[in-house]
């Protein structure tokens, strides 16, 4: 038999161009080790016409940010036939974009925390001070802030008292034009991946996150010793069962497939509440996909490549 | 059971390297490697300006003729060959037999990086003072910073580095009862200042040092890319003793070679070169052998000459650009040589925060607490103008004015300023 012939994307144009990087370099390993024919390369110009001259068998994104998981990309894999593994360009833009991706659980009926999403043009036509004034007094604190869209952390602060707040909408205004304004929930932050192999969505076991100082940052994310990772979670067997049930739940209701990330906090009573998906994880050495295939006694490599073959699949 | 920080080694690493973790501005910085970004960051010498069919032909008849020596380990001290040329190069700049330069005295090193971090090794104990322009070569204030000293900045001007201030800064430790082991100074088409000391300061900062009994570490790696007039002789060139010099052949012919130099007194010479032997055991006798084949074969001289043309045109197209884009508020240095422009943004920005935007907008620079080993100068930034094209620097210069512009009127919206 032929392998198939994997192109991993990685890179781009994104803020995470390097996390990308890193992820598409363990991706690639991982499926040559698990032996099939991967090479990796950048989404710059001379991709589409690679696409529709030689098309791979199919396509696994490790692009992180913008294009690789707003549906861009996936569109474009669309438009020249070739199929890749993950969820569909309209999926992956509904959990791209965070505030939509929570009014879709809320809808659903599932906890996320309250929230206000607010582009920087509505501050300055309304007046930052009195918005401002009138969220941390609706909202109360702490308040987490981020931008809408993009991850690794960057441009999010929490927020604990009021004056803290004009300098982290700043922060968070440099990262892209539209913010989240979530109330803070203090808890145990875990990270739940959901892999479905064909028979339906499953989480595996959720990873708990501990910050050295708290705050689960770039730094945080990307510098090993910093953070501690527990697999699977300290959490009850109850505790554990919602938070996977509700994982699972927003892998259905955002319409996600194959493989996504579930970022999920426990509060002090137990209560489970969805922060936001990821259609695209990160697969670096410090990345919490990777644990949680490894805690659940599965093999990267393999379930990478069996996804693709689901997604040669489809396509037959 | 028990977590995992992913690191099994955290309590094995030495106190210099605790604080190294990752950096989302470093990780900004990958996109700069994009051609859809203008990489005003990056201080890359434009290479490509020289022959490089010739100095093929060079390097495959180098082998072909030298190569069982060029491929082989040679002394720790450096090629004396090459120490020969080095002197002749050191020369354009006054540093000549006059003035007791010898090739005797020079070691050859991997890069004046190398250079910088033997002197360190030499010379510095934890908690030592080191006097440094404010702001610094940011590779110099990496290198102190692991021999764990604590460097002092010394505030410069249009005119760099001040002399009374260098006084205070003197005073100021003695007083304080500190060490200080010497000043570290880049007197020439400053990185990243863009500022040139002249003359009359040369002399003023040569006597302040010397009256303190202080060393002098005179770092001039674009000493021979000066565009508007001949080459300021050299701090070495006026005295004998009490100042180690390091060169350079990166901007003169390659950085990919990695040889640069030290100039030193005798004493010192013998303990830089069992320093060296320690870390790298010699210099690579392949690439120093390049050099020497190129400056003794090669056009040297008019591809110098070359190198200023390419950029002087460069130097005036960031100049032009930032004179007819830039919001009120900015300021900039003008440079006579060299790479860099230094630019202070309107009150009230902070270069680091502004990073993001700047890479959204397409444009990378060095913001400028990267420059200070105390963290601050986020007021300011790094311009390289030697890499990109003219035509793409004036556009990279564009879109940093409307990135300021746009960071303006966030920080006025949210009252915010740094």
């Amino acid at each position: 038999m032929s392998f198939a012939h994997v192109l991993v994307l990685a890179g781009g144009l994104s803020f995470e161009r390097e996390v990308s990087l890193r992820s598409g370099r363990r991706v690639l390993d991982a499926l040559k080790l698990a032996g099939l024919d991967a090479e990796q390369r950048d989404a710059d110009t001379t991709l589409l016409p690679l696409l529709l001259a030689t098309p791979p068998d199919a396509v696994l994104i490790s692009l992180h940010g913008a294009t690789g998981e707003d549906g861009a990309l996936r569109g474009v894999l669309e438009l020249a036939g070739v199929p890749y593994v993950g969820p569909d360009a309209r999926a992956a833009r509904r959990a791209w974009d965070k505030p939509t991706a929570k009014a879709i659980l809320r809808d659903a009926g599932q906890p996320t925390p309250d929230w206000i999403t607010l582009p920087q043009e509505t501050f300055s036509e309304l007046g930052a001070s009195a918005l401002m004034t009138q969220i941390v007094e609706e909202m109360g604190l702490p308040l987490m802030v981020k931008p809408a869209q993009g991850g690794s952390g960057l441009g999010a602060h929490v927020v604990r008292t009021a004056a803290e707040l004009p300098a982290a909408m700043v922060g968070c205004f440099a990262y892209g034009g539209t913010a989240l304004i979530e109330r803070f929930v203090t808890g145990i932050d875990v990270a739940v991946t959901v892999l479905d192999l064909g028979e339906g969505p499953v989480a595996l076991p959720a990873v708990e996150i501990v910050p050295a100082d708290g705050v689960y940052d770039y730094q945080a994310r990307y510098t090993a010793g910093v953070t501690t990772w527990h697999a699977p979670a300290r959490l009850s067997p109850e505790v554990s069962e919602r938070v996977a049930a509700l994982a699972v739940e927003a892998h259905k209701a955002l319409g996600l497939r194959d493989l996504s990330r579930v970022d999920l906090i426990v509060d002090a009573g137990g209560d489970v509440h969805f922060l936001e998906a990821n259609v695209s994880p990160g697969l670096t050495e410090t990345s919490l996909v990777p644990m949680a295939i490894e805690a659940a006694g599965l093999d990267v490599g393999k379930v990478l490549g069996d996804l693709v073959q689901l997604a040669i699949a489809r396509k037959n | 059971m028990t977590g995992t920080t992913l690191d099994d080694y955290t309590d094995r690493y030495a106190q210099r390297v605790r604080g190294m973790t990752a950096s989302e501005i470093r990780a900004l910085f990958a996109v700069a490697s994009r051609p859809e970004v203008v990489s005003l960051a990056g201080g890359s010498p434009f290479v490509s300006a020289l022959p490089l069919d010739a100095v093929g032909e060079m390097l495959g008849e180098l082998i072909a003729k030298q190569g069982a020596s060029a491929l082989q380990y040679c002394v720790g001290q450096g090629d004396p060959a090459l120490r020969e040329i080095i002197c002749q190069i050191m020369a354009l700049e006054g540093i000549d037999a006059q003035c007791g330069a010898s090739p005797d005295d020079v070691v050859v090193t991997t890069g004046a990086q190398q250079a910088l971090d033997l002197v360190a090794r030499v010379f510095l104990d934890p908690g030592d003072v080191v006097l440094a322009e404010g702001p610094s070569y940011v590779g110099a204030l990496g290198v102190f910073q692991a021999a764990q000293a604590d460097v002092v900045h010394v505030p410069m001007d249009e005119d760099g580095l001040i002399p009374e201030a260098l006084e205070q800064a003197i005073a100021d430790m003695a007083k304080a009862g500190r060490r200080v082991k010497f000043l570290y100074t880049v007197p020439t088409y400053h990185n990243p200042g863009g500022v040139t000391l002249p003359e009359s300061r040369r002399e003023r900062i040569i006597e302040i040092c010397a009256e303190a009994g202080l060393l002098i570490l005179e770092d001039n790696p674009y000493g021979l890319l000066g565009f508007d007039a001949e080459p300021l002789p050299a701090l070495r060139s006026r005295v004998r003793e009490g100042i180690i010099y390091l060169g350079t052949f990166s901007k003169t012919f390659a950085a990919g070679v990695r040889v640069g130099w030290i100039l030193a007194p005798h004493a010192v010479r013998d303990k830089l070169v069992m320093a060296s032997e320690a870390q790298i055991l010699c210099p690579s006798m392949l690439a120093q052998s390049a050099v020497t084949a190129y400056f003794t074969t090669m056009p040297w001289r008019e591809q110098l000459k070359k190198f200023q043309g390419v950029y002087a045109e460069r130097r005036d197209a960031v100049l032009t650009a930032l004179d007819d884009f830039m919001p009120t508020g900015a300021t900039w240095t003008r440079p006579a040589g060299g790479f860099y422009v230094w630019l202070t943004l309107p009150d009230g920005l902070d270069s680091k925060a502004m990073v993001p935007r700047a890479i959204a907008n397409r444009v990378a620079y060095v913001p400028g607490n990267g420059f200070f080993a105390d963290g601050t100068g986020r007021q300011h930034l790094r311009l390289s103008y030697c890499f990109p094209p003219p035509e793409r620097i004036r556009e990279g210069v564009r879109r940093l004015a409307g990135t300021i512009e746009e960071e303006q009127a966030l920080r006025a919206t949210f009252g915010v300023s740094s």
